[in-house]
């Protein structure tokens, strides 16, 4: 039995996806270069809150403000999204079906905008502490940084809506499959912008 | 006081500072001239004419594209160039960090720099006094200015003497000069801020000891009283020209003399820029009296004030 | 007040009559504002009148339908690389009269001088703005989107309509500056607009706005035209075009691409950040409140010190492509050539902090980045070097592209040593933001990257339209542009010695007046250099049947875009190349390969048409003039509408069309036909009427290799 070709790091379709596991190539890899632009973005956005952590104005600080339970909460849930998000992915490779793909996905989706929702709880009770951007630049970087997250993760809720309405119009076909893959990665990586917003944010300012 | 042209460039260097930066500027333009730009003028034109076109009785060799020694050489020649002004690059950014206070039997004079727009406002805190337009300076000994913005960035440059530096608001930068002969020296602003730019210039008066003692003299008896009114005049945007007529001062336009400056007002207005709070003068704490060096406290206030 | 209110309460958000270029003059018609008024005035008047004009001409000609869908529409990268390079030339010229504009005003600025200071601070910032963002970069993406994929014998871009986004976000950009001149006045802060001059509380107007937000767009189509690029070096090379293999001009198009993939981030966040500050009242960089200017400066120079590689980087590939070409000979040290620039892109990250000597670090930092800056000067040294060597015993034609890069070696070098003088922070203390560094950088830009591009636009100019633009109304513009240059700057170094602080709109010392008068007259050749230019055009499009170049190889190329037709068909070639060589056209030549026909002809897929560019064009266009006049409204709608673009093109299925193999060898033979009875012509004839794009190589066979 022949090797299957890894065309591209990461969860691969294999050879029984035909023209679409050969188009991925292309397509996966620019999405790659794109979402290493984006961690330079959040690279940029982190060193800025790094730097502005002194920079209270006599203002709220991390203890006055982050809810640890909370952003635990909101970790599990991001963490059992990309769990879930696997799972779909899983089930696009060996071709099950359809409404075992859209299931794992409306999971994913539910606990992304359960992760989103308990969020914007968080800022909303940041602000009503007296901790609003405005206040100084500690906060205005901490609102770049962790809203920039959030809008990241809400566009991919959007997105993952697209692709599910995209599948009753369409079916799982060659376009809808190449979205998902990307979706994933995208999901995966804002994962991994979660887990140092968790670390260098929220578990650093409070030690 | 001494008359003739405004010195303005370090060209023309008027402090041991500015000396050493025209050398140091020298050195690597000569390097640069002699082992780059003079190789690469000759070979060039010569190249491009020998081997041009319908030339006779010159080789053609269209496909040759490599030999070693020219490689290794088009490498090493520019390392080694670099190397050497490398070398001089770091004696020389260290010799004349702005920041190093300049070594001296003399002890250094202490000026506050603050850049309003667009004027700058130079306060002598252990005289008490301040100007706008005209810096005083004597010859021979070391100044040791402390520089911040009430409003947005600016960089104080006196050509003839040394380096500039930013002066921006919220923070304290250093600068360290000396004049060694007495004379008229340009200063401006260098830093973009406004409509005004162009007329944030002013004189630095290089004046031997007792010409500057007496200047000292002359402004603690005929300057006006540094007010609230005074303050709130210099910090209104407009240039120095601008200043005098508002305070409806007979004498030289844009020319100002203050005295009876607080001496903890500097400071108060750092921090009062960090703070995005109104600036007022510093009520006189007991103890302290305008003229004499601060207390304490605000010595200790002002060197915490974060270096950027 | 509810959201709906508050949406529409401003229908027309800040806009007023005072944003009228004329309104200031006649409310208060003091000589100043007559002055300025009127000079703003006709700038307004040009841009309405051509617009007007523009479609007026369109309509009369009735070419509505093709400009939509041959043009804008259009995925294939020749014609938008043929677009971008329009948008890049006419954005020079205002530029260029914006600079003239400044000379004339400095030459008369002893006490005063015609232009306001807020009129001049305007130019120096639009000029600044227009040069590096909507010139330089549309120029480089355009040469590069046009002639890369030829040489690596590829079909297209990998991602052809996100191509046409990019054009769209960097039009969408341009057209902002524009209108800047009709509405409101544009950012008076420069083209890095420091805050905190540019935040709200020093400059609450629209200018900083206008500014933040054509930076967006054209940052945003830059990072995915990076993307773009990128992704189709990797993987869309044809059989046997190793990395190795690569033209040089290739090899820089992929080092610029990267460095546009990680560069262009740390531009959006600084301007988001500051757009932050001035809409929602963040704390980024205001000097209170915990605001650190010194933040927006190490952001925005980690951008802009890559940017400025980004703008070089292509222009020494169009020197090493017409250097080689034009010397008859082959690049001289490849492997050293592609190591040099692989240098300077990785060591353009290492050097930011040159940009702000003087903001008062530690004097180790200082030295560091000090050596760091020289060390850029190794590598740049060794392509100097390579390229005289390409000279070496070569056959050096004097054509326009050579004029320039003969001119761009000597007078690029001053500019280089300039540079290493300001890397010394010693030095860099008296001469930093005086005109000694004004001087410095437009050395760089204009023998360097200005020169670059135009040569590269004579150099592929026969390749994309199929006829030879007029070499003497070139040479007079080469001749124009090297002398007006020095003219125009060479003072500018000496000014700067003397203390004149850059961005000045008037000075008093008497001194300074003789070299501001020869600087002015060098504006008027730089004037007359773009007249030139323009002249030439017409011209030679008046004369395209003379000079037609159809066979496709009018400068006996070395790479495979000058393996086709001029123009090339819409699919490039006709049976994808296979390479076993670098220079793999002059190969093909020498072994006698070359103008053969496919083995076999199979269908072809190419990209279809897309309205998406220009409908993200003209949204983005709409979002970012109302966030900048502050109609909310238009804001949420344009944001809707883009997010609705983007699913409906998520929807899309149906996104290749093929082009049937009995076309492409009826376009295939025909061309071979029209070669066939073509008479190559040697060198000597190559600028005459007698050159019909077809080489006659044998004049080197026999010669020592």
């Amino acid at each position: 039995m022949s090797q299957p070709v890894a065309r591209h790091p990461g969860l691969n379709l294999g050879g029984a996806h035909g023209s679409t596991d050969a188009a991925a190539e292309r397509l996966m890899f620019g999405f790659w270069v794109f979402l290493m632009s984006d961690a330079i973005l959040f690279g940029m956005v982190f060193a800025s809150y790094v730097t502005s952590l002194d920079a209270r104005a006599g203002g709220p600080g991390p203890h006055d403000l982050y809810d640890i339970r909370s952003v635990f909460i909101e970790t599990l849930l991001l963490l059992c999204s990309s769990f879930t998000f696997g799972m779909a992915s899983l089930a696009l490779k060996y071709q099950h079906s359809t409404r075992r793909l859209v299931g794992w996905l409306g999971v994913t989706l539910l606990l992304g905008m359960g992760f989103l929702g308990l969020e914007i709880h968080d800022f909303l009770s940041m602000i009503a502490k007296g901790g609003s951007a405005s206040r100084s630049g500690f906060l205005s970087a901490f609102f770049d940084l962790v809203p920039l997250h959030g809008a990241h993760v809400t566009a991919g809720c959007i997105w993952l809506v697209c692709l599910v309405a995209q599948i009753a119009r369409f079916g799982v076909d060659h376009w809808v499959k190449l979205g998902i893959l990307r979706l994933a990665l995208f999901w995966h990586f804002l994962d991994i912008i979660w887990i140092a917003i968790f670390s260098v944010v929220y578990l650093a300012g409070l030690t | 006081m001494p008359g003739g042209n405004v010195h303005l460039s370090f060209l023309d260097p008027q402090g041991p500072i500015a000396a050493l930066q025209r050398v140091h500027f020298y050195e690597v333009l000569g390097v640069l001239v002699v082992l780059v730009a003079i190789p690469i003028f000759v070979l060039t034109p010569w190249f491009a004419w020998r081997y041009r076109y319908g030339a006779s009785g010159v080789r053609y060799t269209p496909h040759w594209d490599h030999f070693w020694l020219i490689e290794i050489a088009t490498w090493a020649g520019p390392v080694a160039i670099v190397g050497a002004l490398a070398f001089l690059l770091w004696r020389d950014s260290h010799r004349l960090d702005p920041y190093r206070p300049l070594a001296s039997t003399q002890p250094a004079l202490r000026i506050q720099v603050i850049g309003y727009d667009w004027k700058w406002l130079f306060i002598y805190p252990d005289q008490g006094i301040a100007t706008v337009g005209t810096l005083a300076i004597p010859v021979g000994r070391p100044l040791a200015l402390q520089l911040t913005s009430a409003t947005v960035m600016q960089s104080l440059l006196i050509p003839a003497l040394g380096s500039q530096i930013y002066a921006m608001g919220g923070m304290v930068t250093q600068l360290h000069l000396q004049a060694t002969k007495p004379g008229r020296l340009l200063g401006e602003n260098t830093m973009f801020n406004g409509r005004g730019f162009q007329q944030q210039r002013f004189t630095a008066l290089a004046l031997p000891a007792a010409d500057f003692n007496r200047w000292v003299q002359n402004v603690k008896t005929h300057g006006i009283p540094f007010s609230e009114r005074t303050l709130a005049a210099i910090a209104r945007e407009g240039s120095r020209a601008d200043l005098t007529s508002a305070l409806s001062r007979s004498g030289a336009a844009g020319e100002l003399e203050l005295t009876d400056v607080p001496a903890g007002f500097f400071s108060t207005l750092v921090k009062a820029t960090m703070n995005d709070a109104p600036v007022h003068l510093p009520s006189i704490a007991a103890g302290d009296r305008p003229g004499h060096p601060p207390s304490g406290s605000a010595v200790a206030a002002l060197a915490s004030a974060p270096r950027p | 007040m509810s959201l709906v209110a508050a949406l529409i309460a401003h229908p027309l958000g800040r806009l007023s009559l005072q944003s009228l270029p004329f309104w200031q003059m006649l409310q208060d018609p003091s000589k100043d504002n007559l002055i300025n008024g009127c000079i703003a005035t006709t700038a307004a008047a040009i841009v309405v009148i051509g617009a007007v004009v523009l479609v007026a001409l369109i309509t009369r000609y009735r070419k509505w339908r093709v400009l939509w869908s041959e043009w804008l529409t259009s995925a294939d990268h020749k014609k938008i690389g043929i677009m971008y390079v329009v948008l890049a030339l006419v954005m020079l010229a205002r530029a260029l009269i914006e600079a003239w504009l400044m000379r004339a005003q400095q030459a008369f600025g002893l006490h005063g001088g015609f232009l306001s200071p807020e009129h001049f601070s305007e130019l120096f910032s639009t000029h600044g703005t227009i040069m590096i963002f909507f010139m330089a970069m549309p120029f480089l993406t355009g040469l590069i989107n046009y002639v890369m994929p030829l040489q690596i014998g590829a079909r297209d871009v990998s991602f052809p309509v996100l191509n046409s986004v990019s054009l769209g976000l960097t039009a969408a950009g341009a057209a902002l500056v524009m209108i800047s001149l009709v509405v409101g006045k544009f950012s008076t802060g420069g083209w890095f607009g420091y805050p905190p001059y540019t935040e709200a509380s020093f400059n609450p107007g629209e200018g900083p706005d206008y500014w933040i937000w054509a930076l967006t767009l054209s940052s945003l189509g830059s990072t995915f035209t990076g993307i773009n690029f990128a992704v189709t070096i990797y993987k869309e090379r044809a059989p046997g075009m190793w990395l190795r293999r690569m033209p040089l001009f290739t090899w820089t198009a992929l080092c610029t691409s990267i460095l546009m993939i990680f560069a262009m981030p740390p531009l959006t966040v600084a301007t988001a950040q500051l757009a932050l500050d001035r809409y929602l009242h963040f704390h980024f960089f205001t000097n209170g409140m915990g605001g650190n200017l010194m933040h927006f400066a190490n952001l925005f120079w980690l951008f802009g010190h890559p940017e400025v590689y980004i703008l070089i980087l292509p222009a020494f590939g169009v020197y090493s492509e017409v250097v080689s070409t034009f010397s008859t000979k082959a690049l001289f040290g490849y492997r050293s050539l592609v190591l040099a620039t692989m240098g300077i892109a990785v060591l353009s990250f290492t050097v930011w902090l040159h940009h702000f000597f003087t903001m008062g670090q530690n004097v180790d930092i200082n030295a560091y980045f000090g050596i760091a800056s020289m060390l850029i000067g190794i590598p740049t040294g060794v392509k100097v070097y390579d390229w005289m060597w390409t000279m070496f015993r070569g056959r050096v034609r004097f054509t326009v592209p050579m004029i320039y890069s003969i001119g761009f070696i000597l007078l690029f070098v001053l500019g280089g040593m300039s540079g290493i003088i300001l890397a010394n922070p010693s030095v860099d203390y008296q001469v930093h933001n005086t005109v000694f560094l004004v001087a410095h950088f437009h050395n760089v830009a204009v023998p360097g990257v200005l020169f670059g591009m135009i040569a590269g636009y004579h150099f592929w100019f026969p390749k994309a339209f199929g006829f030879r633009l007029d070499e003497r109304w070139g040479k007079l513009s080469a001749w124009c542009w090297i002398w007006g240059f020095m003219l125009a700057f060479f003072p500018l170094y000496g000014l700067g010695l003397e203390g004149l602080p850059r961005r000045s709109v008037a000075y008093t010392e008497r001194a300074y007046v003789p070299m501001e008068i020869v600087a002015f007259i060098g504006a008027f050749l730089v004037i007359a250099a773009l007249a030139a230019l323009l002249v030439q055009l017409w011209v030679s499009v008046r004369d395209r049947d003379r000079n037609r170049v159809t066979a496709g190889d009018p400068w006996d190329g070395r790479s495979l875009e000058w393996a086709t037709s001029a123009p090339p068909p819409e699919y490039n070639f006709a049976q994808l190349p296979v390479v076993t060589e670098r220079d793999a056209f002059t190969v093909a030549k020498e072994q006698g390969t070359a103008y053969r026909a496919a083995r076999r002809y199979v269908d072809i897929e190419v990209p279809r048409h897309s309205a998406l560019g220009p409908i993200i064009a003209a949204v983005g266009f709409a979002a970012a003039f109302g966030l900048t006049w502050h109609i909310w409204w238009l804001v949420l709608a344009a944001t809707l509408a883009l997010i609705g673009a983007m699913i409906v093109r998520g929807f899309a299925r149906d996104l290749e069309k093929s082009i049937p193999a009995w076309q492409v060898q009826a376009e295939q033979e025909a061309w071979l036909q029209s070669v066939a009875a073509t008479a190559s012509v040697t060198r000597a004839q190559e600028a005459s009427a007698a050159n019909r794009g077809l080489a006659r190589h044998e004049e080197i066979a026999g010669v020592i290799p």
